[in-house]
């Protein structure tokens, strides 16, 4: 099936929209290097609006996972379905148009251009999509302002901290409202202080949007403001009742 | 391409001005070099191409305005003449509208008509009758200035072109000697040549007078014929044909510019291949820059990737950089070409040193299209070097890209060694190829194949011959470099294609010129073994009589004459002359003549010759081969010499054969041999003395260690350019091996300072650099100068034999390779060391929190 078709008809109707399942992963197995399975018949479905932890171990296929989701990575068995659309069915071009237009990421190591101003930085996906830039920059000011970097559109990412940088991405992963928002240790190279306020930021503004978010984190605290938590084995995802959750 | 893909690459619009500009913004140093590497090639190339096309340009005019432009001409294969008794019979031709005869002579004159004592300025001497010439070519006909009145029937009277009359520091009515076929004579300047180009050296006198003064009664050189504009041309010159003598030839407009090109067209051709070669040269610096500028991008591609940028915009934003810069490039090449060829127009005038042509003033002209043309190939190079990085950045995956430590793959991986093999035995296939329309261009791409082929196999020569290094018990420094080489191949590719790139090109150069210079040294040493030397300049009508000979043979002190006339034959119209000359050889030509291998016994009943390299090449000619020259007929060519003097072919034959044949006994040079303890300087005063006057002033005496000066001097001039290119090659290959190592260390800010922080001294990590410098450029270096000297086997035994019809044997400047190698060890190490201090001057902690 085409992307352009199948993006027209998930947009028939706010209502089809809301029925259907963001996120979708039925059966998925992975194996990396030399023949090490990482997990299989894994089942998720990410409704919209919700928010999902993945915990696990270290080296358990939790990044990798976040991977197949995106279209980054394909998966052995099994498939996964972004607002309702197979991933298997499309090539690589119309895998990272579905990502240029549906989905948000923030990552670990922020990935902040270093060349590009701030509001450069954010206005990015926008201009992938085909937007003109003075639009595009307006939009991105919003967001700056949004995350508490009003004003600072020129500036450039050498002279930000560590938990700004993060805002910024948090900013561009948002800048075209997509519907799905993947986030990869976000607030693992943060001090807890900061890590606390980036997360607050992130599940504030992913709301505010309305897009769901798939989070994938070793932090229990970081777990626990989000609506579910689900822990990554070999066998896939099961349920995760947090000790002391919140904490 | 997919109908979204398309849509994709319509999008890089608006994105790509930010992302290119920004990181050049970031990385300023670097795409100034890259530029400037284009610039280089692309205004080399085009300055050459232009000074050419002036040159050519000039010459044309003046070969134009010296045959004054006639329909057609019949002029006499050989300097001697034809029978004038032609001129009657061509007249009647049905269709032939007028005929102008013509005493064509060079010579030189003086002005004053005085004894300068030293030879005059060349120049054209016409012969011509004024009414005659008035139908035919008028422009050629003088206008009376002054008082003076008389036209060119005015008997003594003589009409200068400007540039003639400007040289002489004449005016109308004052008097000059010209110096013609053996003799002179004094003229009174009767006024200018009108007509004639500002840059031609023409004389124009009267014919029955130019005849009898030097010597040439009943002899025309040429026939200047005007046609009727109804009567079908090809009918008209076959009928001119038919009744033309042996020694006789038509020569049609379009074959005088035939001739004037093919007489340096190789020469041309090699000189704008040098000028290519500086081109690929910066190509590679390009290349290099844009890959080390991918490799540090990765992870930034591969955010572009996750946020939706496609492969196919990707690649295009790529190479776009790649062609915005070279547009850059090829904007200022071509200004600076146009700069450069204006300042070698004044310094080394419009042959550049190569001594084809002889025109004086060369006007420059800005050639649109061949400015758009090479600003093109700029580009071109600069998008071609371009793409092989694009190509890896658009496949790399992105979910690996971003993951931390994922930037130098896996070691182990194997690196395919027969891409390489396949080019290097292409080059080998494409070097056994004949020449096309006489150039050696599969030669030319032979040297690219191989090239490109050594490029190619080099990650695996590294790692190959790195391999079996690393466990040798180094210092931690050398055994981190030697490690790093090993694992990171790619990385290492990119400095060393830089590295073997302008190597093997500068080597090739070097050796080919070595080869040849060494060559024409020892060949000069054979050819001269006498103790003094006589040349007439000019005398290709007619030079030293026999009274002249027999005086020189008896002044004191000289044991031996061996006296040689030369003379130049046409044999084709559209193709320069051959020189063919009369000198004591049947006896032992291997003492006569430079030969290579041994000649054949000659028969019975023959006229032996003995051929010149090029002439063999040229005519396919081998010994044993019977041949039929004009002037003289059959001959059997009993063996073929060395000769790097005439480009276009020379034939000896024994002095008797040709005194008899050609029935000239005059003699253009000689070659004393004097007796044992007898000095040259008395000898040679006795020589210009026993010499009459007038050839005096056209005469050469020399020794020959002063002639074997002069003519290295000569060598050095034609290969100034040579040079020059060459130096620039070197030049951008070594900008670019310092570029590679600064990028590449640069971008290694994190490693660094991640070692810091596991208490890596910083003398430990300058003494890493240095040994991985210092490897990579021994590495290159001698990889390039093996490459180099398999393309140097190319231009000595395709490219010049194909081009000039000469071979020579290789002569290696040791000298100059070890300094080579010794220079890139230098500059690699060095430049590492210096761009590691810049890396691991911050702190080590800023090192690894940075982002990228």
């Amino acid at each position: 099936m085409r992307y352009e078709a199948s993006v027209n008809t998930i947009n028939l109707g706010a209502q089809a929209v809301a029925m259907t399942p963001v996120l979708e992963a039925h059966g998925l197995s992975k194996t990396v290097g030399a023949g090490r399975r990482l997990f299989a018949g894994l089942d998720l479905v990410v409704r919209p609006g919700e928010s999902v932890a993945i915990m696990g171990e270290s080296g358990v296929g939790k990044s990798t996972l976040l991977n197949l989701l995106a279209g980054l990575d394909v998966a052995d068995a099994g498939e996964v379905r972004v607002a309702g659309l197979a991933l298997t069915g499309l090539d690589d071009s119309l895998r990272t148009a579905l990502r240029r237009d549906r989905i948000g990421f923030v990552f670990q190591a922020f990935h902040v251009l270093p060349h590009l101003s701030l509001g450069q930085n954010v206005a990015l996906p926008l201009l992938l999509k085909g937007q003109a830039p003075k639009p595009a920059l307006a939009r991105a000011a919003a967001l700056l302002a949004a995350v508490g970097l009003g004003g600072r559109d020129d500036d450039f990412p050498a002279v930000l901290s560590g938990g700004e940088m993060q805002r910024v991405a948090i900013a561009r992963a948002l800048v075209h409202a997509p519907m799905l928002l993947l986030a990869d240790e976000p607030t693992g190279n943060l001090d807890p202080a900061i890590a606390e306020r980036v997360l607050d930021l992130l599940l504030e503004q992913a709301r505010a949007q309305g897009a769901a978010l798939v989070m994938v984190t070793h932090s229990a605290r970081a777990a626990g403001l989000l609506n579910r938590v689900v822990r990554l084995a070999a066998d896939g995802l099961h349920p995760f009742v947090l000790d002391n959750a919140g904490a | 391409m997919p109908a979204l893909e398309q849509r994709v690459v319509m999008k890089l619009g608006p994105a790509a001005p930010w992302l290119i500009g920004g990181e050049w913004r970031a990385h300023p140093g670097r795409l100034v070099v890259a530029v400037l590497a284009i610039a280089v090639g692309v205004a080399l190339g085009f300055a050459v191409h232009i000074v050419n096309g002036a040159a050519l340009e000039s010459f044309a005019r003046a070969v134009g305005t010296v045959s004054g432009a006639a329909d057609v001409q019949v002029r006499s294969v050989a300097p001697m003449g034809v029978d004038e008794g032609l001129y009657p019979r061509l007249a009647r031709v049905s269709g032939v509208r007028a005929v102008s005869p013509v005493l064509e002579l060079s010579g030189r004159f003086t002005a004053g008509g005085g004894d300068a004592g030293k030879p005059g300025v060349r120049l054209t001497i016409l012969g011509l009758d004024g009414l005659r010439a008035m139908m035919v070519t008028p422009g050629l006909v003088g206008m009376p200035m002054g008082a003076m009145g008389g036209g060119p029937t005015g008997m003594d009277g003589v009409y200068l072109s400007r540039a003639a009359m400007s040289a002489a520091g004449a005016r109308p009515g004052s008097m000059m000697r010209i110096v013609a076929a053996g003799r002179s004579h004094d003229w009174r300047v009767a006024g200018v040549l009108a007509g004639a180009g500002d840059d031609a050296m023409l004389a124009v006198i009267d014919i029955g007078e130019a005849q009898w003064r030097y010597g040439q009664l009943g002899r025309l050189q040429r026939f200047d014929l005007a046609l009727d504009e109804a009567a079908p041309r090809g009918r008209v010159l076959e009928a001119v044909a038919a009744m033309l003598p042996a020694g006789a030839e038509i020569v049609r407009a379009e074959d005088e510019a035939s001739r004037s090109d093919s007489l340096s067209r190789a020469y041309r051709v090699n000189l704008g291949m040098l000028a290519m070669v500086a081109l690929l040269t910066g190509g590679f610096l390009v290349f290099s820059a844009q890959s080390l500028s991918v490799a540090r991008r990765i992870p930034q591609f591969a955010l572009l990737r996750v946020l939706g940028m496609s492969r196919a915009a990707l690649r295009s934003q790529l190479m776009v950089e790649g062609a915005v810069l070279g547009a850059f490039g090829a904007l200022i090449g071509v200004v600076a070409g146009f700069g450069i060829a204006a300042a070698v127009l004044v310094v080394l005038g419009g042959d550049l040193g190569g001594g084809y042509f002889r025109a004086g003033r060369v006007p420059l002209h800005f050639d649109a299209g061949a400015a758009a043309g090479f600003a093109g190939l700029g580009v071109l190079v600069a998008v071609l070097s371009s793409w092989w990085p694009a190509e890896a950045a658009a496949r790399a995956q992105p979910a690996v890209a971003l993951k931390a430590g994922s930037e130098g793959g896996d070691p182990r991986q194997r690196w395919p060694l027969w891409p390489g093999l396949v080019l290097l035995g292409g080059g080998g296939l494409a070097a056994m190829a004949p020449p096309v329309l006489g150039l050696p261009l599969f030669g030319y791409l032979a040297m690219a194949l191989l090239l490109a082929g050594g490029v190619a196999i080099m990650p695996w020569l590294a790692r190959t011959l790195v391999a079996p290094l690393r466990g040798l018990g180094w210092p931690v420094p050398v055994t981190l470099a030697l490690q790093r080489l090993w694992g990171a191949p790619s990385a290492a590719a990119v400095a060393l294609s830089g590295i073997v790139a302008s190597t093997s090109l500068m080597v090739a150069m070097a050796v080919m010129v070595d080869s040849f210079r060494g060559s024409v040294d020892e060949w000069l040493g054979q050819l001269l073994p006498a103790d003094v030397y006589l040349h007439v300049e000019g005398a290709d009508a007619g030079g030293l009589s026999r009274d002249v000979q027999t005086r020189l043979a008896a002044i004191p002190g000289v044991k031996s004459v061996r006296f040689v006339r030369q003379m130049p034959v046409k044999l084709a119209p559209e193709r320069p002359a051959v020189v063919l000359s009369g000198q004591p050889v049947k006896a032992d030509p291997a003492a006569a003549l430079p030969m290579i291998g041994a000649g054949l016994t000659v028969p019975e009943g023959v006229v032996p010759v003995w051929i010149s390299e090029p002439m063999a090449w040229l005519e396919g000619l081998e010994p044993g081969d019977r041949v039929v020259l004009p002037i003289v007929g059959e001959v059997f060519v009993a063996g073929i010499w060395r000769d790097y003097a005439r480009q276009f072919g020379a034939v000896a034959m024994d002095e008797a054969d040709f005194e008899r044949l050609t029935g000239d006994a005059s003699k253009t040079e000689g070659a004393f041999t004097l007796l044992p303890g007898q000095a040259a300087g008395p000898v040679m005063r006795a020589v210009r003395d026993a010499l009459p006057v007038g050839v005096r002033e056209q005469t050469i005496i020399a020794e020959p260690r002063v002639m074997r000066v002069l003519a290295l001097a000569i060598f050095d001039q034609s290969f100034l350019v040579t040079y020059a290119l060459e130096v620039i090659a070197i030049l951008i290959g070594l900008v670019g091996v310092a570029t590679a190592f600064s990028a590449q260390t640069l971008a290694r800010t994190r490693e660094f300072g991640m070692m810091r922080h596991l208490g890596v001294q910083r003398g430990q990590i300058g003494w890493q650099l240095a040994s991985e410098g210092a490897a990579l450029g021994a590495l290159g270096g001698l990889a390039g100068i093996a490459l180099g000297l398999v393309m140097a086997q190319v231009l000595i035994h395709v490219v010049n034999p194909q081009s000039f019809h000469w071979t020579m044997e290789t002569r290696l400047p040791w000298g100059l390779l070890a300094g080579l190698l010794v220079a890139l060890i230098v500059a690699a190490a060095g430049t590492a060391v210096l761009a590691g201090r810049r890396a691991i001057s911050g702190a080590a902690v800023l090192a690894v929190r940075d982002d990228w």
